[in-house]
């Protein structure tokens, strides 16, 4: 009971209270860029929960099997850059085969996922936070979907922004970073959350 | 020591492990692509301006091998890009016809403009017409800040000594860009093969845009061109005139009898020199003619 409760307070400090994009201020490239629709929001959510879910899994063991016994743990930003750089690579074959349209939603940011520091700022804080294997696994997967519900509220807000009749100077990007502004202040709300 | 050959041996073993296993993956998820579409996409001119109505040159490329669109849509590419698709494709080339920008103004030079005020503020076009409807008196005409020339993408827009845009008939691919930079809409893309144009854009009344035009060319709406037209491809649009060019012959009679010269046709000059040489022949066999008879009844 105490693992579920350990995991539940987890689970609301990543994807709420320490928030990837707007706590910790990690990965704005993708937020901003991808939140103009829906489904690519979705699909890059998607990606991105996946890739940090298996960043955060292999990281965790190159970490504890590799740089740890060797004492060459100076060497983790490059392992886990390399690590990540693969598995963005292999999302992006496997996504170009399966969903082509998704492929061509994401464009260029799909291999952006690679230098997107939310991916590596999820894998270094696991071992900072000294979590166990199960326990990296999961923080990488709700980290990933905190960044999944950010993007996809943004992308809802801008659909229908875009709709809306804004002054032209205001149109496009000035909107988006007001209201990235206001979701920010508005997750501040869940600092004071204690669990 | 130890812990270099650990470092490289850890980091090396790493980069072996994930370049082996992405060369698997990409075995393994290959997707197959028309080689025809990288094929094409490489002998387009790549500047992506969206011409053909699609997102970019590669979008095209794309249209062209999975969804037959026409291969004469790329207006930068001219012919020589038509006729590597049709190869490519295995298609007849059908020769496009390549359209070029014309400047519909013959003012908004240093010497030739009457202006209103001198414009010092941002050196846009759109900018300057919104101060009292422009820096010229006339206000249809070019507010000469050169948007045209910063929309082109080509070069094909040149200042001449009076600071006049010429468009360079080689160089200019048709891509419209200069017409959506135009906030006076003085552009249009014409075909090439088009030569006489109204180059006047005012829909003041005859008087008025006589008065207001620095080049004195304006369109006074004397519908004399519309009467010579042998195939009435001149229609009257509020004081202006406008050639249909799908009916236009290229006969140039509306530039010969236009009194202001607002219609411009280069080769005006040299048939009004050839008419005068004519003439002039013409007359000196005349007096020849004369003066044998002249002699021939003074021996008589």
């Amino acid at each position: 009971m105490e693992f579920v409760a350990k995991i539940f307070s987890m689970a609301i400090a990543a994807i709420f209270v320490q928030n990837f994009v707007l706590a910790r201020f990690l990965g704005l490239c993708p937020y901003i860029g991808v939140s103009k629709k829906l489904d690519s929001a979705l699909g890059m959510g998607m990606a991105v929960i996946f890739v940090m879910t298996m960043a955060s899994t292999f990281t965790w063991l190159i970490q504890t099997y590799l740089l740890v016994p060797f004492k060459i743990e100076f060497l983790q930003t490059i392992a886990f850059i390399l690590t990540i750089a693969s598995l963005v690579q292999l999302v992006e074959m496997v996504i170009q085969k399966t969903a082509p349209a998704l492929y061509k939603a994401l464009g260029v940011f799909l291999p952006l996922i690679t230098t997107n520091c939310a991916v590596l700022g999820v894998a270094i804080l696991n071992i900072n936070e000294k979590f166990s294997f199960i326990e990296a696994i999961l923080n990488g997967f709700f980290a990933g979907l905190g960044f999944t519900l950010v993007l996809l509220l943004m992308a809802g807000i801008r659909e229908k922004l875009d709709k809306a009749e804004l002054p032209k100077s205001m149109k496009g990007m000035p909107i988006a970073m007001i209201v990235a502004g206001c979701m920010a202040l508005a997750f501040f709300g869940f600092a004071g959350l204690k669990i | 020591m130890t812990i270099i050959l650990y470092s490289i041996g850890t980091l090396g073993v790493l980069g072996l492990i994930y370049g082996l296993g992405l060369a698997f993956a990409s075995k393994k998820f290959h997707v197959h692509v028309d080689p025809k579409i990288e094929e094409i996409n490489e002998i387009l001119p790549g500047v992506n301006c969206g011409a053909c109505g699609h997102p970019g040159c590669s979008a095209y490329a794309e249209a062209v091998v999975l969804k037959n669109e026409d291969i004469d849509k790329c207006a930068p590419g001219g012919d020589e890009v038509i006729k590597h698709i049709a190869e490519i494709m295995g298609m007849e080339a059908s020769s496009a016809d390549k359209k070029i920008a014309v400047i519909h103004c013959q003012s908004g030079g240093k010497n030739n403009t009457f202006f209103r005020y001198k414009y010092q503020g941002i050196a846009t076009c759109k900018a300057a017409i919104l101060i009292s409807g422009g820096p010229n008196l006339c206000n249809y005409g070019c507010v000469y800040q050169n948007d045209c020339i910063a929309a082109c993408k080509f070069d094909a827009i040149h200042l001449n000594d009076n600071g006049m845009r010429i468009v360079d008939k080689e160089k200019c691919t048709g891509c419209s860009a200069c017409v959506v930079a135009c906030p006076r809409n003085l552009i249009e893309l014409v075909s090439s093969k088009k030569r006489v144009h109204v180059l006047c854009t005012s829909h003041d009344k005859g008087a008025v845009s006589r008065k207001l035009c620095g080049n004195k060319t304006a369109c006074i709406g004397c519908m004399l061109c519309l009467k010579k037209c042998p195939k009435d491809a001149i229609e009257m649009q509020d004081n202006l005139a406008v050639i249909n060019y799908d009916k236009c012959i290229n006969c140039g009679l509306c530039a010969d009898v236009c009194p202001t010269s607002a219609i411009f046709d280069p080769l005006k000059e040299v048939r009004a020199k050839k008419k005068a040489e004519a003439k002039a022949k013409a007359e000196a066999a005349k007096k020849k003619l004369e003066e044998k008879e002249n002699n021939v009844s003074k021996e008589v």
